[in-house]
């Protein structure tokens, strides 16, 4: 394998990427798509940080900071609004959201 | 010597920013304001969002008179990572207009829904706040953070009727939808940044340019992640899933709002990062926006043909609507980015218009946002439903209404360009558009209607359907007495031209 | 070659867990493997020397955001998923579709990033503070409208009915 460079750092944020994806697209539980979308975010952390050291700058690790930071606003307002769903309506299976065509 | 707190900003910067200073101590005001008025009396919550409103077009017009004194072509500030030049400020203006009008049509609206709070108009504030920071942002961590701003103020206002389920479902769905699509944006984002190691965008657009040839796999992956996230943004087939569903939920004013005011930032966003982050990647774009743009045209026009909702078939029309936008950014040239941004003016009025009228049909039993609940009205209220006419043949681009111009450049620009076959295609889906306008009309006219229950619009109901209307016919009538009052303006595609045609 | 097999341990339980999240059937099950991804993120933030960000990997998403999770999970008493047949046929083209676009990815980063070498250290929550508050102070300051949104959002959505 050799020494670790930014590539190794890179295929890993892709990989989480991809999984963050997949469950978007695949999963039915709303708290596990949203917990997806946390796995995408935290790829462009990743991706983030590890430009940041290969530039040798510290933009990317900020960058990084204001994404976790709008993750937490996304979060917040997410399962705000899923507990309203959830109050008229008792599931929290996204393909039972029926009364507009999925 | 500059002092500690110079350092950091000065007035100069503030004075650039000041249009969103205003707006956020305005809507802080509202929240504050909200808890002193008693329940059931929350008109003043409207009053003071409005006068925000007019002290945020007050200060933008300060930006805009000393850009014109000065005769510069921008302003930045805050170290670079925003500019005010007249692309940034058309937008402003358009999405202050865009909010006073939806303002004066939700009082009467959100009382009949009871839900009336302050922090409806609070987040709208909120909202424009993001929007003007997509607007005028020349740094992609500001873009991105406005972008974020507005997408979740809008959420939430999509969900605000707690009690209704559409509008839960409607939330829900624009939520995982659109938080996905900013995470796809944001990796695009990551890996521009990678490429160019800054987060300028002028700076990323010179830098992708210079990039060696074994570097283009990654920023063709780049490219396609950011425009996905942008397609999402601006409601494009494929990427238009979430659009009808959350058009549908959401209180009628926040449709329109949406509808509007939303898709300007994101299209000032997309013209942003392609005029600038993107102007040397025409290779790798060009293909994709074609693609997209016919799908657009097609799947918005043919779905919006089978729409029974009247929120639905505007919804699908909008979509449709884009289409025709895309295409001026197929032909990219003067001409066509001309084009989005009258197309995208003249959108505004139209389009709230119409949703203004359908806001009217709603009454305490009924929402009203069925084809069924609008027959008839030509018996009830004749002037709305004349006023409504107009909107609908304006929105099907038929002449003397302002419509027709921003189709008109559109078409100018794809046959400057020689993109003769789109062009054709985009008449003939005017034809088909015209279908379902006139299906809503046929129902309008000459259909009875439904119960005999009268119509009774607000007066800020009555005073946002003239201001429309008179700009919708004003614009048409007088397209040049309109393009020369907004001569300065319209340097805007000038200096959007300029950022690429050298 | 401490960095190697530091890299190796945590990029191979950051990617498991991940897959574990989408594995697990039970939302708590899940979020459990969320927090190990974010703990494994933030060492690798550690080794790509990025201290400030790794402390705020976990402080506000090991912390803050997955404890509002674990909260909503419990408040909606969310049980298991059942399969339905639309999902047993998602799984059957999901692990597919990750390892396809995995290696897609792959590839395309390594033609284009090359084995380009980390830099050097380059700063610490100082210069990370002096970036924030000069050359990103604007979208800092709109940063703080975002968070009283999302609060304001949670709670207007939340709230139960007073009328």
């Amino acid at each position: 394998m050799g020494e670790i460079s930014t590539i190794h750092y890179l295929v890993v944020a892709a990989a989480l990427f991809a999984i963050g994806t997949i469950g978007v697209l695949t999963r039915r539980n709303v708290v596990i798509i949203l917990m997806s979308i946390e796995l995408i975010l935290n790829a462009v952390n990743l991706n983030l940080v590890a430009f940041s050291r290969m530039h040798g700058q510290l933009p990317g690790q900020v960058f990084s900071i204001f994404i976790i930071t709008d993750a937490a606003a996304e979060a917040a307002v997410g399962l705000g609004i899923l507990i309203a769903f959830f109050r008229n309506k008792e599931t929290i299976n996204a393909d039972e959201v029926d009364l507009l065509k999925w | 010597m500059q002092t500690f707190a110079a350092q950091f900003a000065n007035a100069h910067d503030l004075m650039v920013v000041m249009p969103m200073v205003m707006l956020t101590l305005f809507a802080c005001g509202v929240l504050i304001i909200d808890l002193l008025l008693p329940a059931g009396d929350k008109r003043w919550n409207a009053a003071t969002a409005a006068l925000g409103l007019l002290f945020a077009g007050g200060s933008l017009w300060r930006v805009q008179a000393t850009l014109a004194h000065q005769g510069m072509l921008g302003v930045s500030a805050f170290n670079g990572s925003v500019v005010m030049d007249p692309m940034a400020i058309f937008f402003c203006w358009l999405f202050l207009i865009a909010t006073g009008i939806t303002i004066l049509i939700s009082v009467r609206y959100m009382e009949i829904e009871q839900e009336d709070h302050g922090e409806y108009y609070a987040l709208m504030l909120f909202s424009v706040v993001g929007m003007m920071c997509m607007a005028s942002g020349k740094d992609i961590v500001l873009l991105f953070i406005g972008l974020e701003l507005m997408a979740i103020s809008t959420y939430v206002l999509v969900g605000f009727l707690r009690r209704d389920k559409r509008s839960n479902e409607a939330a829900l769905k624009y939520l995982l939808l659109g938080a996905f699509s900013s995470g796809i944006f944001a990796y695009g984002l990551s890996l521009m940044y990678g490429l160019s190691g800054t987060t300028d965008v002028t700076l990323i657009g010179r830098r992708l340019a210079g990039l060696p040839e074994s570097s283009h796999p990654i920023l063709m992956l780049a490219v396609v992640t950011t425009l996905a996230g942008l397609f999402f943004k601006i409601a494009a087939v494929p990427f238009h899933q979430w659009a009808p569903d959350a058009y549908e939920g959401a209180p009628t004013a926040i449709t329109g709002f949406m509808s509007v005011a939303g898709k300007a930032a994101a299209w000032a966003l997309l013209l942003r990062i392609f005029a600038f982050a993107l102007r040397y990647e025409q290779t790798i774009w060009m293909p994709m926006v074609i693609a997209v743009a016919v799908m657009t045209l097609t799947g918005g026009n043919l779905a919006a043909m089978t729409q029974n909702n009247l929120k639905r078939l505007l919804a699908y029309s909008s979509i449709a609507h884009v289409g025709y936008m895309l295409l001026g950014l197929v032909a990219w040239n003067e001409t066509g980015i001309k084009g989005i941004l009258v197309y995208l003016l003249v959108y505004t009025f139209m389009n709230l218009g119409a949703f203004a009228v359908i806001v009217s049909l709603r009454r305490r039993d009924l929402i009203g946002d069925e084809i069924d609940d609008i027959a008839g009205l030509w018996f009830k209220r004749p002037v709305e439903a004349l006023l409504m006419v107009i909107f609908l043949l304006s929105l099907g681009g038929i002449p003397p209404l302002a419509g027709f111009y921003g189709k008109y450049f559109i078409f100018l620009s794809l046959i400057e360009t020689g993109h003769y076959v789109l062009a054709s295609l985009a008449v003939f889906y005017i034809a088909v558009s015209l279908y379902y306008y006139l299906r809503i009309i046929n129902a309008m006219l000459m259909r009875p209607a439904l119960d005999a229950e009268p119509i009774q619009p607000a007066f800020g109901l009555r005073l946002a359907l003239w201001v429309t209307a008179l700009a919708t016919v004003g614009i048409g009538l007088f397209p040049e007495i309109f393009i020369r009052a907004a001569a300065w303006t319209m340097t805007a595609p000038r200096a959007v031209t300029q950022a690429f045609l050298r | 070659m401490m960095h190697t097999v530091l890299f190796i341990i945590f990029a191979v339980v950051c990617v498991a867990a991940a897959i574990n999240l989408l594995a697990q059937r039970h939302p708590i099950n899940s979020a459990l493997s969320l927090i190990v991804v974010m703990g494994s993120l933030a060492l690798l933030y550690l080794l790509l020397g990025a201290e400030f960000v790794a402390a705020v990997q976990i402080i506000i998403y090991a912390g803050a955001i997955m404890v509002l999770f674990v909260f909503t999970i419990m408040l909606l008493n969310a049980g298991e998923e059942e399969l339905s047949k639309s999902s047993r046929v998602a799984i059957v083209f999901g692990v597919p579709a990750v390892a396809v676009i995995v290696a897609a990815l792959a590839y395309i980063l390594s033609r284009g990033a090359g084995t380009a070498a980390l830099g050097d250290f380059i700063g610490g929550p100082k210069e990370i503070g002096r970036l924030l508050f000069r050359d990103f102070l604007l979208p800092f300051e709109v940063t703080s409208v975002l968070i009283l949104i999302a609060i304001m959002g949670a709670v207007v959505l939340a709230r139960r009915e007073e009328r």
